[in-house]
């Protein structure tokens, strides 16, 4: 009990940018955890390592409030997978995110005295 | 955190392990592809993705209900250990099962007869105003009404919507017809309108209308569905139809429903009252034979229509100032009313099952100190291991409350066959039809069940302490100075126990000496081989006062004929059968009493054999002849009661003359020719003044005959009946009962309550009884090694015996103490329920100081001569 309590506390910041980052993927096309990483890992230069084992709670979180779906189909190299699809409500939300996203990161570049 | 996902994890965990397993799959595949060798390729790959069991662990974690998973793995375990100890676990739940059982027992009984509402329309509106004089004796005493006054009061009330009159002591013949035999039944006679005042509709044909409730109105009668379905096969087309009461033509007008049970439950006809009284008793103010159902208007209060009805009473009072006239009212809801004669023992009986639950629950808790004691070690063991002292309590809790609801269970199971057995024998008990098991209770039981688990649990569970772990665990089992505490707790649970029992025994044996001295009861007559038969002629065919004597001369000659029968009487209510009525007398050779106060006497009428065949003593003057009868018979035979309270100064009664103090009433006097031994009218109510007048005056009608035999008296009633049959084949007799009979119907309850409370006292003194052993038996497991130092240092096995017994009887004798002291606190509340039993009885005090003393002794000898058995030897390698 105390130990997940004070992991959530950690993790918020970053969950939400997973969860951010991970339905930012799905738009590109139904995908399974493993790709979601690869994906993750090289679009952002090797710069955004993720943590592949905070990757299926996420998911499940995800899939849980309703933002993307899942099935069980077969991967590129014919190994069983599970696939997950961004939803309607999953759209909505990463349009929400990214504007919010956004709005974090020019007030911290504001501060920080960066150029627009 | 939601339902759907808390049912379905582990599902879903099988799921997320396969699809991590196919991620590090193609993870290493990727790896092989890069050109790392097998083992490598695994390695990065695993590294890369840390720990799958943790990803589980947390997602497992996500989709739980934490008190409803910690819930169910207690109760998981709580089975578990519970299975492993069949033979603790069977007890405890047998002793929570008999307690359960019998508290839902009396809880539905309860709750049927006196909680339940009246099937009644609003019968929270419904009330029962009663005369009295002013000055209640008892609080819970029934009244009468006189229907003078109720036409009184029915003109005044403002609070009253509807007022009606009822009367419930009276008998009819109903004539033999259809090959049917004839037969007497108990009727109800009301006013028209007591049926919609109760606002109940008959199920079949009409309600009366006022035109039926006159003088001279054409007679009708409502049948009670069950006499309807016994005497008439349920035939419909007996609405309409004449059937013959007292040898009067009535019509059937309808059927009422087969719950309707008004005024008493055998009940089996009603008709209307003003049509069947004649007017000079429907118009009496003095007269006090009826009951009133009244219904409150909307928003009024009971006691402001009391209130109303009080003053017209007052009124009337100040019109007739009679002494027989009652100058105030009082009254109560109607279910109070129906349920008054229940209510007491009712509530005793409730009381005494919770003592024996309460018992029960201290039992258990004994036995899981007991074990918890047992299992000391292994509680420290966990503690030091991380477990909380609230998980471990929680377990504990668990453990009792398993306990509880198996036991729950079982007493369900006892309780709806003790209450099947109660319904069959208890046919008495007003609205004992209704008594049932319903939801209501159910939610009693489970209540019951939460709190005798929680409790017995919380006693054990709080008592361990658990805050010493290390102590603990460092005690060896040589010194017992740590559980100190915890025998403490067991000797005060045990303790309590002994008490509650004394108080359940003490009551017991008082509700059984009540019985004895009821059943001996001298009732002032010959008991023994006596049948008494009773008969009524309708007035329809025996009008006349010489009609009526010539009948009854003719059947007790004819009777006392009989071979077998050693003497036979004739009296209008025989001893044991109840008030049958009373009148206000004056002396007429006294000066006139104050105002207010007046000479009240039963009355009977008696053949002149009566006294002599019944064993009657005649104290003084003589009996009746044979010629005091009819326009001769103005003479009197008064019983001792009477005689004192009528002559206080201790004059010769015979002689005097006695005159009835009522308006309207015979003028003539009385003389008074003898004085008789007195009988009672009721078995459990004091002897009261009683006068008999000669029989054959021919004033009544009804009559009960009385005959003596040698041996087996019953054997005469069909012989009886025959002589009664060929004198009048139309005749039916009714309430042929041996004076035994008599005696035992109207001792049925208090016999039920006696046994009842004895047979909940002998569970407690059983269980408490298996609580001493218990506690016992385990000291000196706990104390085996010290009683074997004791005895290589030189005690000797009698002070060893004596030691541990004085271990065991110490708390009994101190809760046998408190028990003596909360006995004589509480059976003050049985005290009406006690006849001829003081209720500090001390026989029974000491014969229950005695038995608790014995049995406590019994229980604790046994694992006393065990330690005093130990050989030091063994005792002390044993560790």
């Amino acid at each position: 009990m105390e130990r997940s309590k004070s992991a959530d506390k950690n993790g918020e910041m970053l969950q939400g940018t997973l969860d951010m980052l991970i339905l930012r993927t799905l738009v590109m096309g139904d995908a399974h955890g493993h790709t979601i990483a690869k994906v993750i890992e090289r679009t952002s230069e090797d710069v955004l390592e993720v943590e592949q084992g905070s990757l299926y709670p996420a998911l499940h979180r995800l899939e849980d409030r309703g933002w993307v779906s899942s099935f069980w189909g077969a991967s590129e190299n014919n190994r069983k997978a599970k696939f997950y699809r961004l939803t309607a409500t999953g759209r909505k939300q990463l349009a929400a995110e990214t504007t919010r996203w956004r709005q974090v990161k020019r007030a911290i570049g504001l501060i920080l005295g960066e150029a627009e | 955190m939601n339902w759907r996902r808390f049912f379905i994890r582990s599902r879903r965990d099988a799921e997320v392990a396969e699809e991590m397993e196919q991620h590090l799959a193609q993870e290493i595949d990727d790896n092989l592809v890069r050109g790392l060798n097998e083992d490598e390729a695994r390695r990065h790959a695993y590294l890369k993705f840390g720990s799958t069991r943790r990803v589980r662990e947390d997602l497992w974690q996500q989709s739980t209900l934490a008190c409803i998973d910690n819930f169910w793995r207690d109760l998981k375990y709580a089975v578990r250990t519970l299975t492993r100890a069949p033979g603790f676990s069977m007890m405890a739940i047998l002793v929570m099962a008999l307690g359960i059982g019998a508290n839902t027992t009396l809880f539905t009984v309860v709750r049927s007869v006196l909680l339940k509402p009246l099937p009644y329309k609003a019968p929270e509106r419904l009330v029962v105003p009663y005369e009295h004089t002013g000055v209640l004796e008892y609080p819970d005493t029934r009244g009468v009404v006189a229907a003078g006054s109720f036409a009184e009061w029915r003109k005044a009330s403002k609070s009253f919507e509807h007022m009606a009159l009822g009367q419930r002591w009276t008998s009819v013949n109903i004539s033999a017809e259809g090959g049917q035999l004839p037969e007497r039944v108990p009727a109800g006679l009301v006013s028209w309108n007591m049926f919609s005042t109760l606002g109940v509709q008959p199920v079949l044909g009409r309600d009366f209308t006022s035109d039926d409730d006159r003088q001279g109105a054409d007679g009708t009668v409502m049948l009670s569905w069950s006499f309807w379905k016994r005497r008439f096969g349920g035939d419909r087309s007996i609405v309409g139809a004449k059937i013959f009461l007292d040898a009067r033509p009535y019509t059937v007008i309808g059927v009422m429903p087969d719950w309707f049970a008004y005024p008493e439950a055998q009940t089996q006809l009603w008709t209307p009252v003003y049509h069947y009284m004649p007017p000079r008793v429907t118009t009496s103010v003095e007269n006090h034979q009826f009951d009133v159902v009244a219904r409150l208007k909307l928003g009024a209060t009971m006691a402001q229509a009391l209130s109303e009805l009080d003053a017209v009473q007052k009124e009337i009072k100040r019109q007739n100032p009679g002494p027989a006239v009652n100058n105030a009212v009082f009254g109560r809801r109607l279910l109070d009313d129906v349920v008054l004669d229940y209510k007491t023992p009712l509530y005793t009986l409730l009381a005494a099952t919770g003592c024996v639950l309460l018992i029960a629950c201290l039992n258990v808790a004994n036995l899981l100190v007991a074990r918890s004691a047992a299992r000391r070690r292994e509680a420290a063991i966990r503690s030091a291991l991380g477990g909380s002292r609230w998980r471990l309590i929680r377990e504990q809790l668990t453990e009792s409350v398993v306990l509880a609801f198996s036991g729950g269970v079982s007493g369900l199971t006892l309780a709806s066959g003790a209450i099947a057995w109660l319904r069959h024998v208890r046919t008495d008990i007003v609205r004992a039809d209704t008594i049932q098991i319903d939801w209501v209770v159910l939610l009693f039981v489970i209540t019951v069940t939460l709190v005798c688990g929680i409790v017995a649990g919380a006693i054990s569970a709080l008592g361990s302490g658990g805050d010493r772990i290390l102590e603990t665990l460092q005690e060896s089992s040589r010194s017992h100075s740590a559980s100190q505490g915890r025998s403490r707790l067991r000797r005060g649970l045990l303790a309590v126990e002994v008490g509650l029992t004394a108080v359940l025994l003490i009551g017991a044996g008082l509700l059984l000496k009540s019985y004895r001295s009821l059943r001996s009861t001298d009732m002032g007559c010959a008991m023994d081989n006596v049948l008494t038969m009773q008969l009524r002629l309708p007035e329809a065919r025996y009008s006349t006062p010489v009609q009526k004597s010539a009948f009854f001369e003719q059947l007790i000659t004819r009777v006392r004929a009989l071979p077998g029968v050693q003497a036979a009487g004739l009296v209008t209510v025989a001893p044991g059968q109840g008030w049958g009525g009373d009148s206000l007398v004056a002396v007429v050779e006294h000066p006139p009493l104050p105002r207010g106060k007046s000479l009240d006497a039963i009355e009977r009428a008696a053949d002149p054999g009566y006294f002599a065949a019944m064993q009657i003593p005649l104290l003084r003057g003589r009996a009746f002849n044979d010629n005091e009868r009819l326009e001769h018979g103005s003479v009197l035979i008064l019983n001792h009661a009477a005689v004192k309270r009528f002559f206080p100064n201790g004059e010769d009664p015979i002689g005097k003359n006695l005159r009835m103090d009522i308006s309207g009433g015979p003028q003539e006097a009385f003389e008074i020719i003898g004085v008789v031994g007195d009988t009672k009218y009721y078995v459990s109510e004091e002897v009261k003044p009683m006068m008999y007048y000669p029989l054959y005056n021919g004033v009544s009608s009804g009559v009960t005959i009385m005959l003596r035999s040698a041996h087996d008296v019953e054997d005469l009633a069909l012989p009886v009946q025959k002589t009664i049959a060929s004198l009048d084949r139309e005749l039916p007799v009714s309430d042929v009962l041996t004076m035994q009979q008599i005696i035992g119907k109207t001792t049925l309850d208090a016999n039920f309550d006696s046994m009842l409370i004895l047979a909940f006292a002998v569970i407690a003194l059983v269980l408490a009884a298996v609580g001493l052993y218990g506690v016992l038996s385990y000291l000196v497991t706990q104390r085996t090694s010290e009683i074997g130092i004791r005895m290589a240092l030189g005690a000797k096995r009698a002070q060893v015996m004596s030691m541990m017994l004085m271990n065991g009887l110490a708390p009994a004798w101190a809760g046998l103490a408190l028990g003596l002291f909360g006995g004589a606190l509480t059976v003050r509340l049985i005290r009406r329920m006690l006849y001829g039993v003081k209720p500090l009885d001390l026989s029974v005090f000491v014969a229950v100081a005695l038995t608790l003393s014995a049995v406590a002794a019994l229980a604790c000898i046994i694992p006393a001569w065990r330690a005093s058995r130990l050989d030091p030897m063994e005792a002390l390698r044993i560790e």
